[in-house]
């Protein structure tokens, strides 16, 4: 039995059993770092001595007799945008590359809490802007299916390291697809939970209007388990909302009949990579076999999201990244003699291209003269973006479409063309915009062997629908039994 | 709309930033780009819609002014680039 292959409920079951212990499971995993990750390239911290020892901690608990609770012992990988106090947080900048977070997330205190493990911090475009991991100081992670591509991005290091079992479940953030697309790109189960449901407090604040912790896990189920730990509202993030303790694990139903999906054609169309459609029409036509009604619609928005999503993320972002002054925690420039050198040098020395691009462009948006062309009509659509979901989620339970426009992209093919990049964005920023929930699940591979992603839309706060939806049809398909990673080279 | 080099440069000066001769002529071509996209938004059907500033309803949350203790002081001091007697080190401001 390959440990590493398991997910964390089959762990789970074999731990209750006494066929796995915690130390044999860690082991297994740090085992799996070392050999895969000369390759992969997920990680820029690995925790793998200080994970062994909590490994050792909680198994001689467990040995006197003491009960742990049921996570206890499980590892965990955590992109490398969350606070984790003692550990470096860099946020994948040469700005943040000393920096030691001194508390911890209130995500963390939640995974803390549970006695999870975490093997380490993963890597991810810089301060999350981009969508294939390219923009990262410190390293390019390769997608396990295929290293001469992307992982997807900007939690490209979460996404790789589940795909290729360096650790069974990883926390990412979302901010206009980061977590969905590089889940789809890596075949791997990615949730973006509604704004609100989980608490920012301790994350890097990249677009705070849109940002939002998620998970990427192997299958639905776990997706489920993980859901119940970080979800839940948190008093230092007052834009967290008490919806109530759920136990998402409860949406696990196999019987979808009489499900309605919606399927907006305008996502199907023009630039949308033509075996990405024909995976997912076969998956469409499969939910109508178990019993959804299944209704075409028109949501005539993804362009206009696309241009509202990438004007308010970076006037959000130019003004969140104004606290990276070089004075308190951050790179400072060395040959800077002035305070007003001090910024600029700084500033200028640490940020990567994409990140000053995002900058200048936020800063123009919002600069007198140029606001109301462009930040207002930006939020003008993005209450369109709203009302034309609230009308559809009057009619369908959840909306169904392709994750990415296209499988994983080669390395380099479009870290020199900004916009083509942001094009990669196109199925996923609208639900950002909107602030719903949203899922991507394996539903294929393409004629390389590359995975396909599809994306299941909820209405705020219906985790448990999209759960449900994603479950059913993993059940059905059995994705994971079918198509491994490679890593052909 | 035409991005101009002298607006590129004062952009940047707002935001903190100093260009490199080669990023300016890039920063241009960018933006011009990104913006002739961006114009899209011109074409929305937004008319007499109100503006949104965040996914959820905005409402002022209040909580009590209390005071708490962050003790983890040698954590946040151990970031500075620049240090003494437990203060945050920078070149002098008033001439």
């Amino acid at each position: 039995m390959d440990i590493t292959e398991l997910t964390v409920h089959e762990l789970q079951e074999k731990i209750k059993n006494k066929e796995l212990t915690i130390m044999q499971i860690n082991e297994a995993y740090v085992n799996r770092i070392k050999e895969k990750e000369p390759e992969v390239q997920a990680f820029i911290t690995e925790l793998t001595e200080q994970g062994i020892e909590q490994a050792k901690q909680i198994q001689n608990r467990i040995d006197n007799g003491e009960k742990v609770g049921d996570l206890a012992g499980i590892p965990i990988g955590i992109k490398d945008i969350i606070c984790t106090k003692g550990v470096k947080t860099t946020c994948a900048s040469k700005m943040l590359e000393k920096f030691i977070a001194p508390y911890d997330a209130t995500v963390m205190e939640k995974i803390n809490a549970e006695e999870m493990i975490d093997l380490g911090k993963l890597n991810m475009d810089e301060f999350a802007m981009g969508g294939s991991t390219e923009y990262s100081y410190f390293k390019k992670t390769r997608n396990p299916w295929d290293l001469s591509r992307v992982p997807g991005g900007s939690s490209g290091g979460s996404a790789a390291a589940v795909s290729a079992n360096m650790v069974p479940w990883a926390l990412g953030t979302d901010t206009g697809g980061s977590i969905r697309q590089p889940a789809a790109l890596c075949g791997v189960v990615g949730l973006k939970p509604t704004y609100g449901l989980v608490s920012r407090y301790g994350v890097v604040a990249f677009a705070s209007s849109l940002d939002q912790v998620g998970v990427f896990t192997k299958d639905v189920q776990d997706c489920a388990i993980l859901l119940n730990v970080i979800a839940g509202y948190d008093e230092k993030d007052t834009t967290s909302v008490d919806v109530g303790q759920k136990d998402y694990t409860k949406s696990l139903q196999k019987d979808i009949k009489g499900l309605k999906i919606g399927v907006p054609k305008e996502f199907y169309g023009e630039g949308i990579n033509s075996e990405v459609k024909a995976s997912l029409e076969t998956a469409i036509a499969k939910y109508k076999e178990m019993g959804a009604e299944v209704e075409e619609f028109s949501l005539d928005i993804a362009k206009y999201a696309l241009a509202t999503y990438y004007i308010i993320a970076c006037a959000e972002a130019s003004s969140n990244l104004g606290r990276y002054d070089g004075i308190r925690y951050t790179y400072r420039a060395p040959e800077a003699k002035t305070l007003k050198e001090i910024y600029k040098k700084s500033r200028s020395e640490a940020f990567g291209a994409e990140v000053k691009r995002r900058i200048i462009l936020g800063t123009y948006v919002l600069s007198s003269g140029y606001y109301d062309a462009y930040y207002k009509k930006a939020q003008q659509v993005r209450t369109l973006v709203m009302n034309e979901f609230n009308k559809a989620f009057e009619k369908y339970d959840v909306i169904v479409t392709p994750t990415s426009p296209t499988t994983a992209f080669k390395l380099g093919s479009k870290s020199n063309n900004p916009m083509e990049m942001y094009l990669a964005d196109i199925c996923t920023v609208s639900v950002n915009i909107a602030g719903l929930p949203g899922i991507s699940v394996p539903c294929g591979v393409d004629s390389e062997g590359m995975p396909i992603g599809m994306q299941i839309i909820g209405n705020k706060f219906c985790e448990e629908t999209i759960i449900k939806t994603a479950y059913a049809y993993e059940q059905e398909t059995k994705f994971r039994e079918k198509y491994k990673p490679t890593f052909k080279k | 709309m035409q991005v101009s080099r002298e607006e590129i440069l004062h952009i940047a000066n707002l935001a903190q930033l100093e260009l490199k001769e080669e990023e300016i002529d890039k920063y241009i071509t960018n933006l011009q780009e990104i913006l002739n996209f961006a114009n899209i938004v011109n074409n929305a059907p937004i008319d007499g819609l109100d503006i949104t500033i965040g996914a959820n309803e905005a409402k002022n949350i209040f909580r009590k002014d209390e005071v708490k203790t962050f003790d983890n002081i040698e954590g946040l001091l151990q970031n500075a680039p620049a240090q003494d007697k437990h203060m945050f080190k920078i070149p002098k401001v008033l001439e």
